[in-house]
C-alpha cells in the first residue's frame, strides 16, 4: 500500500527537486509555520540593521521626559511627581527618582547649557518630549528603541551561543558516536559530569571564573553548558547511521573516517541538528534574560530583555508598566514565533523514510 | 471470472476500487475496479509485483484501509454471507475481524507485540472472540499450538516473541490467525521473510490447516513459483487491475495473459539457463519472444582458469562478554576456503545466519580483525596495512541487497557515481570524470538527466542500476553482489541479472554472487558454494551441485525449492 503510494510519487515528479526543497515546499503548505517564520524573519531582520546602526542608534539618548508614558496613555499628570517639572525648569540639575534626595550640581552645567542653546530651541523642546512611543525609561530613553536595542542583544545571544552549543555538539556527538569504543566512554563520562551539577549553580560556576561581564561572556557560558542535549542526540543519530549500508558502501569505496564523519552522514542527520538548534535558540534567549536579571547577564552599556526586566522591577511598583510590557511583549512573540517556527520545520524536515 | 458455483462463494469481490490521497490535489487509484471470488474451503492466490494493490484488496477485506487517506467510491462491493462488507459499520466489522476473517502478516517480529509472552497473545483472541475464560482459553491456547507444530508448545506458551526463531514466531502468528476457526485466513507474504526450508515447512502447514479446518485462504505472494504447489485458484494483478484469473491448472499449463507468461518465465528457473532472462517488455510487445531467449548458456569451470582470489582458512569471530572478565566466542565465518577465478562467478548459498555475508564483508575489510588470509594478485587483503590498502580497495567491489538503503539520500546521482573517482583520483579532471559518470549511465541503461537527480526519485531496479555503476567507477576485478536481486521484484530482478551478466561478458570481471535464492544462483553462478552456520559444507560447479548434491544438508536445501506447478504435479 504505501509501495503503491510511492510508486505514484515517484512517477508524477518530472522535474528535481533534491531533499531541501521539498521540505521546503511541504514548510510552504503549513501556514503556522509560514507565519511563524516571517515572525522570526523580521526579529533577524531587526537585529541585523539594529547591529549595523541603521535604526536604534540613538536609545541611550534622553529623549524624553523621565518615565515618559506612552503616546497612547497620554503626557503623565501633574500628580506624578514634582521632578518632571523640575526636569523642565532646571537642565544642569540631573533628575533624580527620590525627590527628596538632595540635588546635585553638575560642574559641566554651564557648557551644556551653551551648546543646547546652540543646537537650537527645536532640539531641545525634541529632547524632552512628554510622552514617547512606547513610553520611556527612568531617564527619559525612548523604551522602543531600547527594545529593539535589547532584541538585538538577547537574539545574538541566543543565536550565537546557539550556534556554538550545537557545533560543540555536533562534533562531540559525531565523534563519539562514530568512533564509539573509548573515546564514546570519554565524551560520556564527560557528559555525566556536564549534567550531574545544577545548570543554575554550573552557569554562575563559570560566570565567576570568567569574571567579566558582557555579551561575549553571556554567549560563552550558554554555549558551553547548553551542548549536552544537542550532543545525546547527535550521538544516538550517527550509532544508528554508521551501520547503515550506504555508510558501509562509502568504507568499500574507499573515503576515509572523516569524509564519512562529514560528508555523508551529517547531511542525514543535519535535520536533528537544525531543530535543535532553534529550539536551543530559545532557550537561550529565556536564559539570558534569567541571566541578566540576576546581574551576570550582559553589561551596564548595554541593553538586553534581561536588562531591561530588571530595571523594569523597580519601575513597576511605581506603576511604570511599560518598559516591562515592551520587553515581555517583544520576548514572548519571538519565543512563541520561534517556537513555532521550529515545530514546523521539524514536520518539514523529517519525512518518512522512503 | 471463476466458475464456480454462487453457493460455494465464500467472498465475492465486486468491483472494487480504492483511491489513496497523496496530497490536496493527487488522488492516485491503487485498485482499479476488480471483481473475483473466493470459494468456499480452497485456496486462492493473489499474485502481483509490488504495487500491484494486492495487498490493498486484502486490507479492504478486513476494513482495515488508512481511514486518513483512503476512499473506496460507491459501487464497489466485497459480498460476504449476503452483506456487503464496505457498508458495515466498525463495531460489527470488528466482530468479524479475528473470528470469521482473520489475518497473517509478511513480518512475523513486529506483528506480534514484543511486550507480551506468545500465551498472552493467544489467549486475548480466545477470551476477546471466543468469550472463553482464562483457563479455558490457555488450555486452547496449548491446543493451538500443537496444531501449528510448534516446538515444545508448553514452554514456547510463556516465551516472549523475540526468544522464538522467525519460523516459531510466524507459526505463533498462525496459531492466532486460526484461534476462532475463521472462515477465511488472509495470508500476506507470509513466507518472504523467511529462509527457505522454513518457507517449505510454513507452506506445508498452512496448506494442512486450511485442508483440516476447512476454511479458505487468500495468500497473497508476489512469487507465482510458490503458488503453483497449494493454491486452487490464481489471480495475477498489475497495476490495481486484474491480468489474468483461472484455475491453477490454467494459468501454469496455459497462461492467456501476457503478463502472466513473463512472470511465470521472467524468474531463473533450475532447469533451464538461457543466455538472457526473459524481462516483460519481450512478453508486451507484439511478435515472438526474442530468439536469443531460448539459447542456452553453458557454466562451470574447466580447471585451468586464471585464479584471481583465493581465500585460505577465512575465519570472523564475534565476541560477546560473558560474565566480569569472560567473553564468548561465535564464529560466524569458519574456516572457508575457495578460489575465485577470472571472469567466473562463485555463487554462495546459506540460509540466514550462515555467514555468507559476513565472508563478503570480511573480505572487503569492513569487518574489522579475522583469520586466515586472502591472497589477490599476490598480496594478502587481510593483512595489508590500512595506508596501503586504498589500490586494492578499488578492486573489490560490493552490491548491496537493498539499494534503498546503500545510496546516501542526500547525494545525486552524479555526486555518488563521482565521490569514488575523487576518492581514488581517477580521471584527469572534472569533466573527464563527468564524462566518465555519463557514459556508465548509459551503460547500466539510465538517461543522462539521473545525473542531476536523488535516489528517491528511482525505482528498487533503477537504484540498484546505480549502485553497480558506482563500482564500476573503480574498473574493479572483482565485484561481490551480496543479496544484490533479493529486494527486487522479479521482472526487475530479470533485468538486473541480465545487466550484470552482460558486464561480466564485457568487462570480464569475477563476481562472488550471494543468495538465498538458490535458482538464481544457478542461473548466474559457475561455481556453488553451500554454507551453514560458518563452514562451507560443499563446493562444486553449479551444474554438478544442483544435479547430484552430495552433502545432506545441500539435499535439503534443494528439497526446499518451489517446485512450482509442474513439480508439485510430478511429486
Amino acid at each position: 500500500m504505501t509501495q503503491a503510494a510511492a510508486l505514484a510519487i515517484g512517477v508524477q515528479r518530472a522535474e528535481s527537486p533534491g531533499l531541501w526543497t521539498l521540505a521546503w515546499r511541504r514548510f510552504c503548505r503549513d501556514r503556522v509555520g509560514l507565519a511563524s517564520f516571517l515572525i522570526v524573519v523580521f526579529f533577524f531582520g531587526l537585529m541585523v540593521a539594529s547591529g549595523l546602526h541603521l535604526i536604534a542608534a540613538d536609545w541611550s539618548k534622553e529623549v524624553g521626559v523621565n518615565f515618559a508614558p506612552p503616546t497612547f496613555v497620554g503626557p503623565a499628570i501633574s500628580d506624578s511627581g514634582p521632578t518632571a517639572p523640575v526636569a523642565a525648569e532646571s537642565p544642569g540639575i540631573r533628575p533624580s527618582a527620590d525627590p527628596g534626595e538632595i540635588e546635585i550640581v553638575d560642574p559641566l552645567a554651564g557648557v551644556l547649557a551653551e551648546i543646547r542653546a546652540a543646537s537650537g530651541a527645536a532640539a531641545a523642546a525634541d529632547a524632552q518630549a512628554p510622552t514617547l512611543v512606547f513610553g520611556g525609561d527612568r531617564w527619559g530613553r525612548d523604551v522602543l528603541k531600547k527594545t529593539i536595542k535589547g532584541t538585538e542583544t538577547s537574539m545574538f545571544v541566543g543565536l550565537v551561543a546557539a550556534l556554538l552549543a550545537a557545533f560543540l555538539a555536533t562534533v562531540f556527538g559525531a565523534l563519539a558516536g562514530y568512533y564509539g569504543g573509548w573515546i564514546d566512554d570519554f565524551f560520556n563520562w564527560f557528559y555525566s559530569v556536564f549534567t550531574s551539577i545544577p545548570y543554575l549553580l554550573l552557569i554562575l560556576a563559570i560566570a565567576a571564573v570568567l569574571n567579566q561581564k558582557g555579551t561575549l561572556t553571556v554567549i560563552l557560558i550558554l554555549g558551553l553548558t547548553g551542548w549536552t542535549g544537542i550532543f545525546r542526540l547527535v550521538r544516538a543519530e550517527y550509532l544508528k547511521h554508521k551501520v547503515r549500508e550506504y555508510i558501509q558502501a562509502a568504507d568499500a569505496i574507499g573515503a576515509s573516517h572523516a569524509r564519512r564523519m562529514f560528508v555523508h552522514i551529517l547531511p542525514n542527520v543535519s535535520h536533528v541538528i537544525l531543530v535543535q538548534l532553534s529550539l536551543h535558540v530559545v532557550l537561550f534567549i529565556k536564559s539570558e534574560v534569567v541571566l541578566s536579571f540576576l546581574g551576570f547577564g550582559v553589561g551596564v552599556d548595554t541593553v538586553s530583555w534581561g536588562s531591561m526586566l530588571n530595571e523594569a522591577q523597580s519601575e513597576l511598583i511605581l506603576g511604570y508598566w511599560w518598559q516591562l510590557a515592551a520587553a515581555t511583549l517583544a520576548m514572548a512573540l519571538l519565543v512563541t514565533g520561534f517556537s513555532l517556527f521550529t515545530d514546523a520545520l521539524r514536520d518539514a524536515l523529517d519525512p518518512k523514510l522512503k | 471470472m471463476t466458475s464456480v458455483n454462487s453457493a460455494d462463494v465464500l467472498i465475492g469481490i465486486r468491483d472494487l476500487k480504492v483511491d489513496f490521497r497523496l496530497d490536496r490535489t493527487t488522488v492516485t487509484q491503487a485498485v482499479k475496479g476488480i471483481s473475483f471470488d473466493i470459494p468456499v474451503n480452497s485456496t486462492v492466490a493473489l499474485v502481483g509485483e509490488s504495487g500491484s494493490g494486492k495487498s490493498v484488496t486484502a486490507l479492504a477485506i478486513l476494513g482495515l484501509l488508512p481511514k486518513e487517506n483512503s476512499t473506496v467510491p460507491s459501487g464497489s462491493r466485497i459480498l460476504y454471507g449476503g452483506r456487503n462488507l464496505l457498508a458495515l459499520a466498525p463495531r460489527e466489522l470488528q466482530k468479524l475481524r479475528g473470528a470469521d476473517i482473520s489475518m497473517i502478516f509478511q513480518e512475523p517480529m513486529s506483528s506480534l507485540n514484543p511486550v507480551f509472552t506468545i500465551g498472552f497473545q493467544l489467549t486475548e483472541v480466545l477470551t476477546r472472540h471466543l468469550g472463553m475464560t482464562g483457563r479455558q482459553a490457555r488450555v486452547r491456547a496449548l491446543e493451538l499450538l500443537r496444531e501449528v507444530g510448534m516446538p515444545e508448545p508448553e514452554t514456547k506458551i510463556e516465551a516472549y516473541p523475540f526468544q522464538l526463531s522467525g519460523g516459531q514466531q510466524q507459526r505463533a502468528m498462525i496459531a492466532t490467525a486460526i484461534a476462532c476457526e475463521p472462515k477465511l485466513l488472509i495470508a500476506d507474504e507470509p513466507t518472504t521473510a523467511l529462509d527457505v526450508t522454513i518457507q517449505k515447512q510454513i507452506l506445508e502447514l498452512i496448506a494442512a490447516l486450511q485442508k483440516r479446518l476447512r476454511m479458505s485462504v487468500l495468500f497473497i505472494t508476489h512469487d507465482l513459483a510458490l503458488v503453483g504447489e497449494i493454491a486452487d485458484y490464481v489471480v495475477v494483478m498489475r497495476e490495481g487491475e486484474i491480468k489474468e484469473q483461472g484455475s491453477v491448472e490454467q494459468i501454469f499449463e496455459a497462461p492467456r495473459d501476457p503478463y502472466t507468461r513473463a512472470l511465470l518465465l521472467c524468474r531463473p528457473q533450475l532447469e533451464r539457463r538461457p543466455r538472457r532472462l526473459p524481462v516483460i517488455d519481450d512478453f508486451m510487445k507484439p511478435g515472438p519472444v526474442a530468439g536469443g531467449a531460448l539459447e542456452e548458456r553453458s557454466r562451470g569451470l574447466r580447471g585451468d582458469e586464471e585464479i584471481i582470489l583465493e581465500v585460505r582458512r577465512l575465519g570472523k569471530s564475534f565476541y560477546s562478554r560473558e560474565g566480569l572478565f569472560g567473553r564468548r566466542e561465535f564464529k560466524a565465518v569458519n574456516d572457508v576456503s575457495f578460489k575465485l577465478a577470472r571472469g567466473k562467478t562463485l555463487g554462495i548459498v546459506g540460509e540466514s545466519g550462515s555467514g555468507k555475508t559476513t565472508v563478503a564483508l570480511t573480505l572487503l575489510r569492513l569487518r574489522g580483525e579475522s583469520s586466515g588470509e586472502a591472497l589477490f594478485d599476490g598480496k594478502d587483503l587481510l593483512s595489508i596495512p590500512q595506508k596501503e590498502l586504498m589500490p586494492y580497495k578499488r578492486r573489490i567491489q560490493i552490491v548491496f541487497q537493498n539499494p534503498y538503503a546503500s545510496l546516501n539520500p542526500r547525494f545525486t546521482i552524479g555526486q555518488l557515481l563521482m565521490e569514488p573517482l575523487q576518492v581514488h583520483g581517477i580521471g584527469a579532471s572534472e569533466s573527464e570524470r563527468r564524462d566518465t559518470v555519463y557514459r556508465l549511465l548509459e551503460e547500466v541503461g539510465l538517461p543522462e538527466v539521473s545525473f542531476f537527480k536523488y535516489p528517491h526519485e528511482f525505482s528498487g531496479g533503477q537504484r540498484q542500476r546505480i549502485a553497480i555503476a558506482r563500482c564500476l567507477t573503480m574498473k574493479p576485478d572483482v565485484l561481490i553482489c551480496d543479496e544484490a536481486v533479493s529486494a527486487l521484484d522479479v521482472s526487475i530482478q530479470a533485468q538486473v541479472l541480465n545487466l550484470l551478466q552482460d558486464l561480466q561478458d564485457e568487462h570480464h570481471m569475477s563476481y562472488i554472487f550471494i543468495s538465498h535464492d538458490l535458482a538464481v544462483v544457478k542461473y548466474m553462478a559457475d561455481q556453488v558454494m553451500v554454507m551453514n552456520e560458518g563452514k562451507v559444507v560443499e563446493v562444486a560447479n553449479s551444474d554438478d551441485i544442483y544435479r547430484n548434491p552430495q552433502h545432506p544438508y545441500t539435499k535439503k536445501l534443494l528439497s526446499s525449492i518451489p517446485q512450482g506447478w509442474r513439480g508439485a504435479r510430478a511429486r
